[in-house]
């Protein structure tokens, strides 16, 4: 144990962690307000909307879940989404490695139909192009007058209706039977096609990449390799398109009911080899790879959990957890006060810095990294009170303790902050640790709630060296504190102090 | 208040002790009980699992005239397999529960649901679980846990020693055990959120006892050197010691999740907080006890085990026990009738 009066020199200068503070502090809010960031995100909990997640599961042998895939399904499913054209959809994938999932997030009422569309496993088609026109406007036929064989007025009828312009139109509804002759849009929405029944399918594409030749005479391409199946019928839908005229000696290649490229064939390719050739940029040579490896989605989904939440309900529960949140700090203010007195204003100080901290946080790393604020986001900030109050009580305590053994107050401080930060960094560690493991292996709810506490317990470690510690030196000083006077929570009374010969006084 | 804090400086001194490591017999007995307990409601009762772990659909519809008997006729001509279970929540809403559903039910209860009670099917707050999703979240919250165990286990043994460290997660792994044996006892609903305060227990039990420990630690790191007191008293003075932190660190962490719960469950009824805050209650009543009650008096029969230590306790005994804090005489306050009485006395405060 320790000897008592031993000299203590005095830890850090109070002065210097206050204004690392105040410059921290300032810094996070200059940082909000350059970014723009007025108010936190909420989560769709809280505003309400739809969320959907999806469990990849391998859907054959050949394909393996695979981090690849995973990224690939997400920039495909994030396409399907946009489709939509509501603002801030989010898809993501939650978790590490290959043990991942994919949560989608749309907002407000229209999230009924992303239960709909996403998750579809539509088949990657190779058709015969039968017409073609770029005109964006419905009711424009000029160029799709003389289609060829096997196109019925009725579908004529659906090509000239048919609007690519609109959005709605180029969701991709994955609905188009492999026998049937459709019309579809491109997927930039710039052309539209009739198309013949599909000849060639996703599956019977063996092997796609993406290559740039050396010459520069063509730049990007994609190279194409059939299996046995694929191979004799790209071979017979090349023989017989090649020789025809234009737009019908092109092959589209229809991913979820839209046309993600339609190259012409320039002679009949038997080998099961083919090159595609056009004006394409790095990204979408890469692009047109990967859609001709993976088809559609390279992946299978279990969908996992779909939950909507009516606005109604999201701002309850918004309303519900500041409510609860007031009140737990309450509670813990008006015991700070009653039982510490004078000092459990240094409590009150510090939980108001931490919770500025924390919100201006919220706003910062809402823009930064799209972090939004869920309903177990917000227990997890109010749970933290208390564990934020429990290591000023572990200092506070340790103070009293030193002063028992019959230090003065401003020795107590130093001596008793010495042991407390041990016990404060090692409880700290535990709980960031605790945090930091259920971030990586929860989904969805538990995951806020792990940030949150974790960033408030990152805060707390924060607060108690650059705030409370220094404040409370500095106090000490105070005659106020010094002398122990009955409301400053270092009165001998309150500290139940044996040894009251020795004066209180530095 | 002021007698509280005086009490603190008396427990400090030693003026006042408990035997709480002593009478480790006792304490042990009352957890096994609990344990017993817990593990006989668990194999027959079992765990009552929200559908997020069985798999199924839930609509809540808030439409204040509702009844269950209107919800339960609406949905009872739908052919749905399995039990439907209708409850009111709160006093505006009526919850529906389903087994696992295709696409094609779910949308034949909501518009069921809408017709009969005339709201909009956006504003029917649904969630629909596929039945692997459960094993898929109770797997990685496994997996969790022993990861969180272990690296505690190792952080601890490192930052303490390594017989704190198994006395610790002795300590969490009690607390879980009780706080899931209360849920199948109670048969309240486990739900991700309940998992989710199920796992944040650990990082709250182990909080209180590394404060516990750190002062064990100080207090017992010359004791083989002075031969002024065993291992247990040095134990014991420091779990006195730390009786006033403890209570108030717990009182404190338990004034936020009361209210979350309090406001979880009288305003919104059910859902995430009361789930979550719920869990977190049993298990922080839990976890403070182990603390004290569980923690420390293991880690000193750990450590008694020693030669070093057997040697001290000999040593001690000879010189007639007289060791400068009265540890082997139980000294009661005035007013306390019994050492198992005096936290809750204090934590009423």
């Amino acid at each position: 144990m320790s000897t008592p009066n031993k000299p203590v020199k005095t830890t850090g200068r109070p002065v210097r962690a206050l204004a690392i503070l105040a410059v921290l502090v300032i810094g996070l809010l200059a940082t909000a307000l350059i970014q723009g960031a007025t108010s936190v995100r909420l989560g769709l909990d809280l505003r309400g909307g739809t969320s959907v997640t999806l469990q990849p599961r391998a859907s054959n042998d050949s394909n393996k879940i695979t981090s690849e895939a995973i990224d690939q399904a997400v920039s495909i499913i994030r396409q399907r989404v946009n489709s939509l054209g509501v603002a801030e959809s989010e898809v993501t994938a939650q978790g590490s490695g290959t043990n991942r999932q994919i949560v989608i997030s749309v907002p407000g009422d229209s999230g009924r139909r992303v239960v709909d569309l996403v998750g579809q496993t539509a088949e990657l088609r190779f058709r015969q192009v039968l017409a073609e026109t770029s005109a964006l406007t419905a009711n424009d036929t000029t160029t799709a007058a003389t289609p060829a064989s096997g196109v019925t007025p009725a579908i004529n009828a659906k090509f000239a209706a048919l609007n690519c312009a609109d959005p709605a139109s180029r969701q991709g509804t994955g609905a188009d039977a492999p026998t049937d002759t459709i019309v579809a849009c491109s997927r930039s929405g710039t052309t539209k096609y009739i198309l013949g029944p599909a000849e060639v399918l996703g599956r019977q594409v063996s092997k796609a990449t993406a290559g740039i030749d050396q010459q520069g005479a063509s730049g990007w391409y994609v190279l194409l390799t059939f299996n046995g199946e694929g191979t004799k019928a790209f071979g017979s839908i090349t023989a017989r398109v090649t020789t025809l005229a234009s737009p019908q000696n092109q092959v589209a290649i229809v991913l979820d009911g839209l046309v993600v490229s339609a190259p012409s064939i320039r002679e009949a390719i038997p080998s099961g080899n083919a090159q595609i050739t056009g004006s394409f940029t790095q990204t979408q040579a890469q692009d047109l790879a990967n859609v001709l490896k993976y088809g559609a989605l390279p992946l299978a989904f279990d969908r996992g959990e779909v939950q909507q939440v009516s606005p109604t309900l999201g701002s309850d529960q918004l309303h519900a957890g500041i409510l609860a949140g007031a009140l737990g700090l309450a509670l813990v203010l008006l015991f700070s006060l009653l039982y510490y007195r004078a000092l459990g204003l240094v409590t009150v100080g510090s939980l108001a810095i931490a919770g500025t901290i924390l919100y201006l946080l919220f706003l910062v790393l809402g823009k930064s990294i799209g972090f939004t604020l869920t309903l177990a986001g917000i227990a997890g900030a109010i749970v933290s009170i208390g564990i934020t109050a429990d290591s000023f009580i572990v200092f506070f305590e340790r103070i009293r303790d030193e002063a028992r053994e019959g230090r003065s107050l401003r020795s107590a401080v130093e001596s008793g902050w010495l042991r407390a930060r041990h016990t404060i960094i090692v409880a700290d560690t535990v709980s960031i640790l605790a945090a930091v493991l259920l971030y990586f292996f929860a989904v969805g709810g538990v995951r806020g709630f792990a940030f949150t506490l974790g960033l408030t317990t990152f805060i707390d470690l924060l607060i108690v060296f650059i705030f409370t510690k220094p404040i409370v030196t500095v106090i000490a000083k105070w005659n106020f504190f010094a002398s122990g006077h009955p409301l400053s929570g270092f009165s001998e009374k309150s500290i139940g102090r044996k040894h009251s010969s020795t004066p209180l006084e530095a | 208040m002021a007698k509280i804090s005086g009490l603190g400086g008396r427990l400090y001194s030693g003026e006042t002790s408990f035997n709480i490591v002593e009478n480790r017999k006792r304490w042990y007995s009352v957890s096994a009980l609990f344990i017993l307990a817990a593990i006989a409601a668990l194999v027959i009762q079992g765990l009552h699992l929200g559908i997020e772990f069985k798999g199924g659909a839930s609509y809540t519809v808030t439409q204040p005239t509702a009844t269950v008997a209107q919800a339960r006729s609406a949905v009872a001509g739908l052919g749905i397999t399995g039990e439907v279970i209708v409850q009111k929540i709160g006093t505006t809403k009526v919850r529906v529960q389903t087994g696992a559903v295709t696409p094609a039910q779910s949308q034949a209860i909501e518009s069921a649901l809408t017709t009969t009670f005339g709201v909009s099917a956006e504003s029917i707050d649904t969630q629909l679980v596929g039945p692997s999703w459960g094993k898929e979240i109770t797997r990685k919250a496994l997996y969790g846990l022993f990861a969180f165990l272990l690296a505690v286990m190792l952080f601890l043994a490192m930052a303490f020693e390594p017989k704190m460290a198994i006395a610790a997660i002795v300590a969490v792994v009690h607390d879980v055990l009780i706080t899931v044996g209360i849920y199948a006892l109670v048969g309240f609903d486990v739900t991700p959120a309940t998992v989710i305060g199920f796992l944040t227990i650990l990082g709250y039990s182990l909080y209180d006892t590394v404060v516990v420990f750190d002062k064990v630690r100080e207090n017992t790191k010359s004791v083989a050197a002075n031969s002024k007191m065993t291992y247990s008293q040095a134990a014991n003075l420091a779990v006195n010691q730390t009786l006033v932190r403890s209570a108030n660190t717990s009182l404190i962490a338990l004034l936020p999740v009361a209210s979350i719960l309090f406001v979880g469950a009288g305003l919104l009824g059910a859902g995430t907080l009361k789930d979550l805050s719920l869990a977190l209650f049993i298990g922080l009543a839990v976890g403070t006890y182990s603390s004290v009650f569980i923690a420390p008096p293991f880690l000193a029969q750990l450590r008694e085990k020693e030669p070093v230590m057997q040697a001290l306790a000999k040593r001690v005994a000879a010189r007639g026990g007289a060791a400068p804090v009265a540890a082997t005489q139980e000294v009661r306050p005035t007013t306390g009738s019994g050492p198992r009485n005096q936290p809750k006395r204090k934590g009423r405060k």
